[in-house]
């Protein structure tokens, strides 16, 4: 049997998160706003209105476009693309075609064995949202409110490898815009929108087969399913002799399966042509310059920067470079500890992380700054306080604010290590528990993790329990 | 000349329904149209570079600042038929 792999590339949509539309001062984000309430004479088609682009939408796309690598356009042109459907009141959606904002580009995509895929953009384009189109009652309604939201469409080459790597470009895609704060990136929102090309050829070959493209992926595990339903079909159809056909498909998530769709028009059949109400849009040195000075490292590079001058496993750097703000955080942390990174990325990503996550709050947002994470590592480290209290601190700092040391001082929380305290605290526990003394006598010595126990919970958990263990012992021996 | 299969196609791509006795009219009417425009063809324009636009190569951009647009009510006043504050519209020709 002919060993087989998959082609995939993908066409992403993605909503920049700008105040207003691309060509009219409408709000663009209606996700919780009525029907029809964001619009206005231009992104409703009403004649005689003159579209002026959005500086922000542009200067997001210049972002985008430098972070994918790929040559921002001294010019470039908007052009019209004409079809008829009733979410699009103009009868054209503009968009660029033949010069667009960006040209060429790529990612580089790391794939779980530590290879990496090189991704590429052929170019990066903006052009405007269409309304939507809703069934309610066997109605079909139309909302104008997403109509002139700005979009950046970027299409991969057929790169991709298996339905798994689709998924991770997606991920790190949504990942990249959100670091670059250029999109919300929510596909729940439909902020990125998918479709996906998905051929098949013996492993190794070089040449591209037919391809099906499938419409409506509106999730990374959407985008795993649909593609591996899709490369498992192409591959049927080629076992059994059968030639594929250049299908439209669309999924259907609640069902998990894919359904042929009627084909759409031809390239030619959009009559593309120039834009004749918008001037070209510009692109200078010294603005571009501008723009791209707010360009952050990227995520990808940060996190090779991580393992590399941290010393930390790729696991930690993929986690902590997740978010921006928490990949900030690190930093700080560590340059205020001074210790071992891999300490402060251990208490990262087992406690503040878990509070990041059930608070719902951005890194930056923590009433537990970086400085306060690295002075509770200290204290332990100084074993000043226990383990266990660090980590009831790190609660107790992000209540209120204040500082470690303070809240160690006003709260007695220092650990306890002198040894005639932790003693008397010891007999007491073997004299109110007679029948455990007796069975540890006899032989279950096991029981002495819950002699220790019992003594951190009358200290409140500032014993040394190494201390608290030997005097057991020694009392018990 | 058009063939009829070409305004039939153009009908479908603007979502139309013609008549034979429509399809035949714009299939002339269409025809004189294009062989009107077609005579640009027979200027030489060997030595002009290609021009897609005869504006300036400059923007004039706008900043993202937020103003009010239309009301629902104002927005709906012409729609042929609205409900729930939308556009009620029929199925879609063609592509349905």
């Amino acid at each position: 049997m002919t060993d087989y792999e998959a082609v995939i590339g993908l066409e992403t949509h993605i909503q920049l998160n700008t105040k207003t539309k691309i060509f009219c001062s409408c709000k663009a984000d209606s996700w919780s706003d009525a029907p029809n309430t964001n619009i206005c004479p231009v992104c409703s088609g009403l004649p005689g209105v003159l579209p002026v682009p959005n500086k922000a939408a542009i200067e997001k796309g210049m972002l985008l476009a430098a972070a994918m690598h790929a040559e921002i356009q001294p010019l470039s042109y908007f052009d019209r693309k004409n079809y008829f459907y009733p979410d699009l009141p103009k009868g054209y959606q503009i968009s660029q075609y033949d010069m667009p904002l960006a040209r060429g580009g790529y990612m580089q995509l790391p794939l779980p064995d530590g290879s990496v895929r090189q991704v590429s953009i052929h170019k990066l384009h903006i052009e405007e949202d269409a309304g939507k189109t809703k069934n309610e009652n066997g109605l079909r309604l139309i909302d104008f409110n997403r109509c002139g939201v700005p979009l950046i469409e970027m299409v991969t080459g057929p790169d991709l490898r298996s339905a798994d790597e689709a998924a991770q470009y997606l991920t790190r895609l949504r990942q990249l815009l959100r670091w670059l704060g250029v999109s919300e990136a929510d596909m729940e929102k439909a902020h990125l929108r998918c479709d996906a090309n998905v051929s098949i050829r013996p492993k190794g070959a070089a040449y591209l087969n037919p391809k099906t493209e499938i419409k409506n992926v509106n999730s990374i595990e959407a985008v795993r399913e649909a593609v591996g339903k899709e490369i498992e079909r192409q591959i049927r159809e080629v076992e059994a002799g059968h030639k594929i056909e250049a299908w439209t498909l669309e999924w259907d998530e609640d069902a998990g399966v894919l359904r042929k769709m009627r084909s759409k028009e031809t390239e030619a059949d959009y009559r593309y042509f120039r834009e004749p109400d918008l001037l070209p849009v510009r692109i200078h040195e010294e603005w571009k310059q501008k723009v791209l000075s707010k360009l952050p490292e990227l995520p990808l590079e940060r996190r090779n920067r991580f393992i590399n001058q941290y010393g930390l496993p790729e696991y930690d750097a993929d986690i902590l470079t997740g978010d921006r703000s928490l990949s900030e955080y690190f930093e700080t942390a560590v340059k205020t500890y001074s210790g071992d990174p891999k300490r402060v990325s251990n208490w990262l990503m087992n406690d503040v992380l878990r509070m990041l996550n059930e608070s719902g709050l951005t890194a930056d947002q923590l009433k537990l700054t970086p400085q306060f994470l690295a002075e509770i590592i200290k204290l332990v480290d100084a074993g000043t306080i226990n383990n266990n209290t660090g980590k009831n601190l790190l609660e107790k700092v992000q209540q209120t604010g204040r500082p470690p040391a303070k809240l160690v001082e006003e709260e007695g929380l220092a650990r306890v290590s002198d040894d005639s305290a932790i003693r008397s605290v010891c007999q007491e526990v073997l004299a109110e528990s007679p029948k455990e003394v007796e069975s540890y006598k006899s032989g279950k010595v096991t029981l002495i993790g819950w002699f220790v126990g019992q003594v951190m919970k009358k200290m409140r958990g500032k014993a040394d329990p190494n201390i608290a263990r030997k005097i057991l012992e020694e009392l018990l021996g | 000349m058009l063939t009829l299969q070409e305004v039939e196609h153009i009908a479908i791509l603007a979502r139309l329904e013609l008549s034979a006795e429509e399809k035949e009219r714009f299939r002339r009417q269409l025809s004189a149209i294009l062989e009107y425009a077609a005579r640009l063809q027979e200027l030489d324009t060997s030595g002009i570079p290609p021009t897609s636009s005869v504006l300036p190569p400059r923007s004039v951009l706008r900043p993202d600042a937020v103003e009010p647009g239309l009301s629902v009510e104002e927005l709906l006043k012409n729609a042929p038929r609205s409900e729930n504050g939308q556009f009620r519209v029929p199925p879609v020709l063609g592509l349905e």
